[in-house]
């Protein structure tokens, strides 16, 4: 008999979400972190913990939420050209800590649209990339983001977006108060011919699911919510423990997921517990949700789902392109919800993108959201100051915090194979583990496509008022002061892409490895492309899709109008 | 004191000075208090439990409790990560798995001393100077310098919120927050 009917591998939004689908549905479920628990007791009532605050030093400086780069090292390098690597430490590091990725992000939630579900049929194939469709669709899709949407708490106005996939109903609450900020850019933007709308967001606006309005404190990006009204990541964690039948065990490292003689029936999962003691975990089924750098590195070292040698295959990061605005004004980014206003235009596209991609060579030019933003906090404005005379001055006119915006474009990445993570052949991590190496570089199109908007979005903050505008991206395209700099963009996507042949993908339509059928993964490591927008919405959405599947539960259903009876 | 000497703490509030000099209502980096957040810094580990990661959720500077300087407690791996980042490896096999670790308490003795003993008599010019000459260390002082004057007081350093007030920064708001219209009021 084994201990329990599912283990979870990670404690983030797919597996949290994975863990609440499966409680829900009966199941006994255990969750294994290998992060520190700083989110919520454990026990009955399941309250808050009350670590999280507005500190920039803790979550800036310090590493609270993890992992801690002198025991968890990666390292990067752009091709095998540069060597084995070419930088150690943090490398795009995202949360390893009870509620994983959740806790990193201002909680942006939009949906993907139609098309970005099938690139390849609608725009072809791209020389360098293995463009490829999804192996499901946005009315397949609809009624698992609505229940994302619910089970998060996303604050939104449905009609708002001109280029939105139809809904089968608003968002769970209306928007939150808009920034000053975007009541400056969002008017220049129209103006422009750009259509910016109040961002779905997964931040109360009103008290919802126990827990309150967000009161706009500002420390949302990088921090945790101290007052619990960001529902990513506590939401499906806390109705997860709540059914009495999931138990989660945070400082637990999963060495191994074990498998039986055949090597196509897991049986469970091996791990080091707090003290360092190794222990196993047996379960009729394995979810793994690490994220797209630990699950792959899970399974090369389990040494299953790799076939096909795609495990760790088809890094995305999206390619974001920095538009920074200096304005002759306050702006006071440090109030609010980090970004309250977004616009879709460079994803769909125009006359003159389209036109830049045929200079390009390119059959498109996808871009991404921009996310109309600034700097918040004045630790990490101080250390970007030039020290000694001037700098105080410099943080007291505050010109590259308070009277600074950024739009930040999320840019669609191509999908390389030779983009990947894979296991480092010296540098190691506290548990003795091959450290994860990251190799990555930008395609043709994610340069070009920067190279198009950057300029129009600068005409933008221009528009606006800034007296001067700047334009960068992450990673750093050829010739830049940045192109070696390895990839910021805390965005992870692709490293065991799902699809319907088992000899171009790791996992089934249903994200179950294909060699392994009884472990389904349950984060952004499935996709197959990246699109240009933020993963977390579409992830939790897949997440609940997959484990109500492995559940048994009956499938969610479309409810897309009829378009004659509508 | 529990890293710094007298001499050490010295050096370090000059240093701070030089690098975050006084302008407006701000006092300088030595004044705001760089010199007490890096001594507590390097001798975190004297305080049960260290002085690494302040608590929460509330200050009390906006209402609720006041429990930031309740410090929180280290898991046994991060222990391990504090005490290699601070003192160093040491030679010590479980802190070398990937190589030997240079300490910040290494860089701030070893530099200070690179500096010579007759820093604090120079003027800013010299001793500027001084500390273009000793990268590793000028430029571990200047990040604890910038978390020191424009963090949060309870790790040791913007002292009355001298920082703060000079910039026109609130600092931690919660639980009062904002309200709608002062987010999205000029």
């Amino acid at each position: 008999m084994p201990d329990f009917d599912v283990v979870v591998v990670g404690s983030g939004p797919g597996g949290a979400t994975a863990a609440h689908v499966l409680a829900a549905e009966g199941k006994s479920v255990c969750i294994l972190e290998k992060g520190r628990n700083h989110l919520l007791a454990l026990a009955p009532p399941f309250d808050s913990l009350g670590h999280l605050s507005n500190d920039e030093i803790k979550f800036g400086r310090r590493y609270f939420l993890g992992p801690d780069p002198l025991l968890e090292p990666r390292t990067y390098r752009r091709s095998a050209a540069d060597g084995d690597r070419t930088f150690t430490g943090d490398v795009n590091n995202m949360p390893s800590t009870v509620g994983g990725a959740g806790f990193h992000a201002d909680g942006k939630l939009p949906r993907y649209r139609e098309v970005d579900f099938r690139l390849a049929s609608e725009y072809g194939p791209v020389e360098g990339a293995d463009v490829a469709d999804w192996p499901v669709d946005y009315d397949e899709m609809e009624p698992y983001y609505a229940e994302a949407e619910r089970l998060i708490g996303v604050a939104g106005d449905h009609t708002a977006n001109p280029f939105a996939a139809w809904r089968s109903g608003p968002y769970p609450m209306p928007p939150g108060a808009d920034m000053y900020l975007a009541t400056v850019t969002a008017p220049a933007s129209a103006r422009l011919g750009f259509h910016p709308y109040r961002a779905p967001t997964g931040v109360n606006s009103v008290p919802y699911d126990g827990r309150p309005a967000c009161n706009n404190c500002g420390f949302c990006s990088w921090y945790g919510c101290p007052i619990e009204a960001k529902g990513d990541p506590i939401a499906p964690l806390r109705h997860a423990l709540r059914t009495g039948r999931c138990e989660v065990r945070p400082e637990s490292m999963a060495r191994e997921i074990l498998v039986d003689g055949s090597r196509t029936r897991s049986t469970g999962v091996r791990y080091v517990d707090a003290t360092g003691t190794e222990r196993v975990a047996t379960a009729d089924a394995v979810v793994v949700a690490c994220g797209a750098f630990e699950t792959p590195r899970l399974l090369l070292r389990s040494g299953i789902g790799n076939a096909t040698d795609l495990v760790g295959r088809y890094l995305m990061f999206h390619m974001q392109t920095i538009v920074l605005g200096y304005f002759p004004f306050r702006l006071h980014a440090h109030k609010g919800r980090d970004v309250t206003h977004i616009m879709d235009d460079p994803i769909v596209g125009d006359a003159d993108s389209a036109a830049a991609a045929r200079d390009a060579g390119l059959p498109f030019l996808r871009g991404g959201i921009v996310e109309h933003g600034g700097p918040s906090h004045p630790v990490m404005e101080a250390l970007y100051l030039p020290r000694g005379a001037g700098h105080t001055a410099a943080m007291i006119d505050s010109g590259t915090r308070d009277k600074m915006a950024a739009f930040t474009m999320q840019g669609e990445d191509l999908p390389q194979p030779t983009n990947r993570v894979d296991l480092d052949p010296a540098v190691r991590d506290v548990w003795g583990l091959p450290a994860g190496r990251i190799t990555y570089a930008s395609h043709q199109h994610d340069i070009a496509c920067a190279e198009h908007w950057g300029p129009r979005l600068e005409a933008v903050m221009r528009e606006a008022g800034a007296h001067g505008s700047a334009w960068v991206t992450s990673p750093g395209i050829p010739g830049s002061f940045s192109e070696a700099l390895h990839p910021i963009s805390r965005h992870w996507m692709g490293t065991t892409r799902m699809g319907d042949d088992p000899a171009r993908s790791v996992c089934d339509p249903w994200q179950r490895l294909w060699d392994v059928d009884n472990v389904v993964v349950t984060d952004s490591s499935v996709f197959p492309t990246s699109t240009g927008y933020g993963p977390t919405l579409t992830l939790v959405a897949l997440a609940v899709r997959a484990a109500g599947a492995l559940a048994g539960a009956e499938p969610l259903r479309s409810q897309r109008p009829d378009p004659v009876s509508g | 004191m529990h890293f710094l000497t007298e001499h050490e703490y010295a050096v370090v509030t000059r240093c701070a000075d030089v690098m975050l000099p006084p302008h407006g209502d701000f006092p300088g980096g030595g004044v705001a208090g760089t010199a007490e957040y890096v001594d507590r810094t390097l001798g975190a580990f004297d305080f049960d439990p260290p002085r690494i990661w302040a608590g929460g959720p509330y200050s009390g500077r906006f209402g609720g409790d006041a429990r930031f300087s309740e410090f929180l407690e280290l898991s046994r791996l991060e222990e391990l990560a504090w005490r290699t980042r601070i003192e160093g490896s040491r030679g010590i096999a479980d802190r070398e798995w990937n190589g030997p670790v240079l300490g910040w308490q290494e860089i701030y003795r070893d530099g200070i001393a690179a500096l010579g003993a007759g820093f604090l008599d120079g003027d800013g010019v010299d001793q500027e100077a001084a500390l273009a000459a000793v990268p590793e260390l000028a430029d571990l002082l200047f990040e604890h310098a910038c978390e020191a004057c424009y963090g949060a007081p309870e790790y040791g350093g913007n002292r009355d919120l001298a920082a703060w007030h000079a910039i026109g920064y609130a600092g931690d708001v919660q639980p009062r927050g904002w309200t709608d219209d002062e987010v999205s009021s000029a």
